[in-house]
């Protein structure tokens, strides 16, 4: 995967819905790869596509409007499963950054350690930007990592995230955690003999 | 102050923690399946490293694998590679792994418990969101990505910010016909899919102490479907018993010093949680979803919401989701005509589920139109199944008694529910196209999901129990 961006600005792809679960953004029947590439074909297989493969016109995606590296969904995304192949979807559709008002916990791991971007808003701003990108589908959205702030371009409201400095620093710098692991094995090795029990 | 069982887990379980970083936690048993492992034991060999503590991986296959003709190859050749690829890296890797045709072979979160491997005080992880089931014996067990996946098997660790407490009570006595999966349908219903996001939850209270250890699984099972990391229940002698002279347990001298491990494993009195939620077992009648999320469930006597009574926000998640089931706000389910009935997955597909099933329809008969499956959680329940001849009960009542695996819970394999379709299902998820594209998922515990069997429509299983 690649290393992240410090700075987007970008338009974005709305779905405004609540609890997307992670069957929805990859059904179960896609996870039978065995690389982590390719899955972008089939983020939000069901909503986006009939049974007979012919895209559904009314899902955004079909929709040549929208277009842009923020995917925007509604509260509880990500929940379900804990499928990284949901995050690798999103990466491989071509999505760096996620927002919603609520993640769930694994998705929102599972997205850090594919270098998207999981930006948590307050609901209020998330609905400012769905409003925005109702009036004008190409309106633009500013991600600032270093700043930990997004804005909404046309109205300049913004709002800043919180992320943790530790993954800040792996995100900005490409750095994942099996590196830090790594680094730790003396200590890991160290805690294993005061392990008095079997296990 | 006193501590939290959870506390008391994670905080022995840290190597490493540094301000700003999130805790570097010691793993104890970590159970692998061929799904969400390939790309991490790619990762591994890109960095040229081997598994750091193999004896600590346990593999199985059970997501993909078919459900009938379990001794011919896979039929399906994507999911053939897939459990093949595990076969091929367990063995390069030097995993454990019960695979197709293995004695041991089953869901991975029924056949830790079953086989000894889980235990109380352990930290437990797997690339499956379920694995939060292994809590009922005092664990601290989470499901992880693959990403994660690769950290537990390079360093026998993972990277973890610990959550918040949350303690959940259920005080009193359950009434008749209500089981623990109708605890957990209830919980969700009323604290929403998301309710725990970023809490660990201990239950507690009367209700949960005289559960068997095959109800508290199911129950610390369904934490993540209330968004929460995990769920944990204290072991007490029900556990031990539980454990005892399973095949990996602790014997001997090894079972006396862990024993006395295990009985230090409880929430001090005096400890804090950060948020506490009480409920009474006598509210809860049998539970049934109507929805595409776990929360949307209610008494199976009671009438879906209708719109006047939700937030204006709320309401176009809640329509979407009823055109997808098609059904009407306000409605009832009583009486509602299902299609198919799965009992399965590794929310209900122990022994004790199987019995109780077979002991209320031994001498009925399916509905006609109704297609029953019954997958066994392992080649164990399976066995122990035909031993006690529950076989024979569900072939006379017209149920099929399949080979074990993840089945219709996740459809990927091909037990599908066809398009349009109403299951009524004992697994964990109701969301869109989870059970088959546009299958339509009731949730329910397998008593109700027993009695729609028989009758061919969503039953109050109560009216079919003798007093």
């Amino acid at each position: 995967m690649s290393k992240i961006f410090q700075h987007l600005v970008s338009s974005a792809v709305p779905v405004p819905i609540e609890n997307i679960d992670t069957d929805q953004i990859i059904p179960a029947r896609f996870l039978k790869a065995t690389t982590r590439e390719g899955f972008g074909e089939n983020l939000f297989r069901d909503w986006r596509y009939e049974a007979d493969n012919t895209p559904k016109a009314d899902f955004v995606m079909n929709n040549p409007i929208y277009s842009g590296q923020i995917l925007v969904g509604g509260k509880n995304f990500g929940c379900g499963s804990s499928r990284e192949h949901a995050a690798w979807a999103i990466a491989d559709a071509g999505f760096k950054v996620v927002v919603s008002s609520f993640f769930a916990d694994i998705f929102k791991n599972n997205a850090l350690n594919t270098f998207i971007l999981p930006i948590q808003v307050s609901e209020d701003f998330l609905d400012r930007i769905f409003k925005a990108i109702e009036a004008d589908p190409k309106a633009q959205l500013e991600v600032d990592l270093e700043n930990q702030f997004i804005k909404i371009v046309s109205t300049g409201e913004k709002e800043n995230f919180d992320i943790n400095q530790y993954k800040k620093t792996c995100l900005l710098n490409g750095y994942d955690d099996i590196d830090y692991l790594l680094s730790l094995r003396k200590e890991i090795e160290q805690y294993e003999t005061t392990r008095t029990y079997n296990f | 102050m006193g501590k939290t069982l959870f506390d008391k887990i994670w905080d022995g379980h840290i190597v490493v923690s540094k301000p700003g970083h999130p805790d570097a936690v010691y793993i104890n048993t970590h159970f692998i399946h061929e799904v969400t492992s390939p790309q991490a034991f790619d990762g591994l060999r890109k960095r040229g490293i081997p598994v750091f503590r193999p004896a600590k991986t346990r593999a199985t296959a059970d997501h993909n694998v078919p459900t009938l003709h379990q001794d011919q190859p896979i039929k399906e050749a994507l999911s053939r590679r897939q459990v093949e690829m595990l076969t091929k890296n367990t063995s390069e890797f030097g995993v454990e792994l019960y695979g197709l045709g293995h004695r041991f072979q089953g869901i991975v979160h029924v056949i830790g418990p079953e086989l000894g491997i889980t235990l109380p005080g352990m930290t437990i992880v797997c690339g499956d969101s379920h694995t939060s089931t292994h809590g009922a014996f005092g664990a601290v067990a989470f499901g992880i990505g693959t990403s994660e996946v690769e950290q537990v098997l390079a360093t026998q660790c993972i990277l973890q910010y610990k959550p918040k407490r949350m303690k959940i009570e259920v005080n009193g006595q359950l009434g008749k016909g209500v089981l623990s999966k109708d605890i957990i349908l209830y919980i969700i219903s009323k604290i929403s899919a998301s309710g725990a996001t970023g809490y660990f939850v201990e239950y507690a209270g009367e209700a949960i102490r005289r559960l068997s250890m095959e109800a508290r699984m199911t129950i610390c099972n369904m934490s993540i479907e209330m968004g929460a990391r995990g769920g944990l229940i204290a072991p007490d002698e029900i556990t031990f018993d539980y454990i005892k002279g399973r095949e990996f347990a602790p014997k001997g001298a090894d079972w006396d010093k862990s024993l006395e491990y295990w009985k230090t494993l409880y929430s001090d009195s005096d400890a804090e949680f950060d948020q506490v939620l009480t409920f009474d077992a006598a509210d809860i009648e049998p539970q049934i979803t109507y929805g595409t999320n776990p929360g949307m469930g209610m008494g199976v006597t009671r009438h879906i919401p209708s719109l006047e009574q939700l937030d204006e926000k709320e309401r176009p998640s809640f329509k979407k989701s009823l055109e997808y089931m098609d059904l009407q706000p306000g409605a009832e389910l009583l009486g509602k005509k299902v299609d198919y009935v799965f009992i399965g997955s590794c929310t209900n597909s122990r022994i004790e589920d199987l019995r109780l099933v077979a002991d209320f329809v031994k001498g009925k008969h399916k509905a006609d139109d109704v297609v029953v499956w019954i997958v066994p959680g392992s080649k164990q329940v399976e066995a122990q199944a035909m031993e006690e001849g529950i076989d024979k009960i569900f072939a006379e009542a017209g149920f099929q008694l399949r080979e074990p695996g993840c089945s219709a819970c996740l459809a990927m394999n091909e037990d599908k529910v066809p398009a349009g379709m109403y299951c009524i299902s004992t697994s964990n998820r109701n969301f869109e196209g989870r059970q088959g594209p546009n299958a339509r998922t009731f949730l329910a515990s397998p008593l109700t999901a027993a009695a729609a069997a028989i009758t061919g429509k969503v039953t109050d299983v109560r009216e079919l129990l003798g007093q």
